[in-house]
């Protein structure tokens, strides 16, 4: 592991270009992937892949933010912020694995939900809404692993598990920092400022018990060594969805229901 | 006093009769024009002209609503910390409480409604926009497990301009910390009336405000999931001015009935009977 990187440092590290991305890492974990499409309401959202594949073996489903690699990438994509569509896409997915008792790995990388006209007539937040409330009962195991922008409401509607891991260098938060210091002081240029103070690493999720886990990347970060994160991320997955796939699932529900029900500071 | 003395030497200086007395006015938000304020308070803060639902303290809400004296409110000492250590935040928080007497930007309890039992919760915008922070979650939390264990339903006013900025990702997690919650009521059979109210916005709209059995709106409110001003700065265009109100959300699917002030007791009531929620014999 590297020496500790500042929030700020980090940010940069996870925009710098070539930070690999789902696309990267999908065949260097799974094997037998196969896209699935649509869903089934309106139509199909590039920025959310899911479909299913083997893990060690075993098949699971797979639910991803999809940043693009370039200009046209990101295009497609748009540039990883969702519509409503694909959450609903993921939801349908989820729903898909819970019948066929897969276990269920979400990707997570986005700056955030998309705010524009069409998604808002077409509902995001009440596909993210829905999204939180049904992932919290799927009886099937969650996992989900923040690999670079973990943005939002954008974010948690792919982040509702039964344990989160970050990357090393990845963030988690309620606004860009950009955003928060607009919001918040009026001045967007004050970013840096603000993510130092926003608690967004890797270090500060486990610290605040958002995440379980911290997955290491290469020295310099991911896009150092390609197979070395993917061996990273695989060696966790196949660790902890042996172990989830261990448990009772009602005692997991009851301890994905604890994990969030205990966030929270206040006094009384 | 003296400066409102040497007003009048001035206008009489100048020639002008002393000018009427003009009582307040209160310029509503949606319409822009302009109507006595003791005619829109008499109204129940709703616009006499274009019937805009003005924000009601959570007080107001609560005696225009439920059954006088049946209120019983839950946690009511409850106070956040500072779980980023925001500078600032707790200061902040100290100043606002004695300002608005909330303690948070919720208040909830059981109450009765025209003699059917519910487990009430109604935000208050007055305190920091009724931005979800740990205290809003935590409360929102709990009634609805007590709901749940008590087979109560719940009616819930929301107003929020979305998350506690100042608690960080604690305040993104209250999003699922709650709807765990209310999937939790809602697959034990409870009943879930929401109540959208102005404005419900941002990371309540992406939880608990949408995932009611039933939706109200009060008309003309804002509801929606981004800000305006973000989703300008994103399509760099204005937006319409019906853009997320009530009635532009209820033609899009997302609201079951728009709902006047005045009625709202009404058919909260009815909407309770409807699913065998009845009034208990004596309170009838």
């Amino acid at each position: 592991m590297d020496e500790k990187k500042t929030a700020w440092e980090r940010l940069q590290l996870i925009h710098t270009k070539g930070r690999p991305t789902i696309k990267d890492y999908l065949p260097l974990i799974f094997t037998d992937f196969y896209e699935m499409h649509g869903d089934r309401l309106y139509g199909d959202d590039k920025a959310i892949l899911g479909g299913i594949g083997r893990l060690d073996g075993k098949p699971v489903t797979i639910i991803a933010e999809v940043k693009g690699r370039d200009i046209n990438e990101n295009k497609a994509c748009n540039f990883a912020m969702p519509h409503p569509e694909g959450y609903r896409k993921a939801l349908r997915l989820a729903r898909q694995a819970e019948k066929f008792h897969r276990p269920i790995i979400c990707f997570i990388d986005t700056p955030g939900a998309f705010c524009g006209v069409a998604a808002e007539e077409r509902g995001q937040g009440e596909a993210i809404a829905k999204n939180i409330a049904e992932f919290m009962t799927l009886r099937t195991p969650i996992i989900s692993i923040v690999l670079g922008e973990g943005g939002s409401g954008g974010a948690l509607a792919l982040g509702v598990c039964d344990e989160l891991a970050m990357l090393e260098n990845a963030e988690y938060s309620v606004l860009s920092p950009r955003g928060f210091a607009s919001i918040l002081w009026k001045d967007a240029s004050r970013e840096q400022e603000a993510s130092e103070i926003m608690k967004l690493t890797a270090e500060d999720m486990v610290d605040l018990g958002v995440a379980e886990a911290v997955i290491e990347e290469p020295l310099g970060g991911a896009h150092n060594d390609l197979d070395k994160i993917s061996e990273n991320i695989k060696e966790y997955l196949s660790q902890k969805i042996a172990e989830k796939c261990q448990k009772d699932i009602d005692v997991l529900l009851k301890e994905r229901y604890t994990k969030f029900r205990k966030i929270g500071a206040f006094s009384e | 006093m003296f400066e409102g003395f040497f007003d009048v030497v001035k206008k009489r200086a100048r020639g002008g009769a002393e000018e009427e007395y003009k009582p307040p006015m209160f310029k509503c938000p949606r319409c822009t024009q302009t109507s006595p304020l003791s005619r829109y308070e008499e109204l129940h803060r709703v616009c006499p002209k274009c019937n805009y639902h003005g924000r009601l303290s959570s007080q107001e809400r609560i005696a225009i609503t439920v059954d006088k004296d049946s209120f019983k409110e839950f946690d009511g000492g409850m106070i956040s910390a500072n779980p980023l250590d925001f500078p600032d935040y707790t200061e902040k928080q100290a100043e606002i409480r004695s300002s608005t007497g909330l303690n948070d930007a919720v208040v909830t309890g059981t109450a009765t409604i025209k003699g059917s039992p519910v487990v009430i919760g109604v935000m208050d915008s007055r305190y920091m926009m009724g931005s979800m922070g740990s205290v809003v979650g935590e409360k929102i939390t709990r009634a609805f497990e007590y709901a749940t264990e008590n087979h109560l339903p719940v009616v819930m006013f929301t107003a929020s301009g979305g998350a506690r900025m100042q608690e960080g990702i604690v305040s993104l997690m209250q999003m699922a910390k709650t709807s765990g919650a209310v999937k939790l009521h809602s697959e034990a059979g409870g009943l879930y009336i929401a109540v959208m109210t102005d404005p419900t916005t941002g990371g309540v709209t992406a939880s608990f405000a949408s995932l009611g059995d039933i939706i109200i709106a009060e008309p003309k409110v804002l509801i929606g999931f981004a800000g305006r001003r973000v989703i300008e700065g994103t399509i760099k265009q204005r937006l319409p001015e019906d853009f997320q109100l009530a009635e532009f959300m209820f033609d899009k699917g997302f609201v079951d009935m728009i709902v006047e002030r005045r009625k709202m007791r009404s058919v909260l009531s009815h909407l309770l009977k409807l699913h065998g929620f009845a009034p208990k014999e004596k309170e009838v």
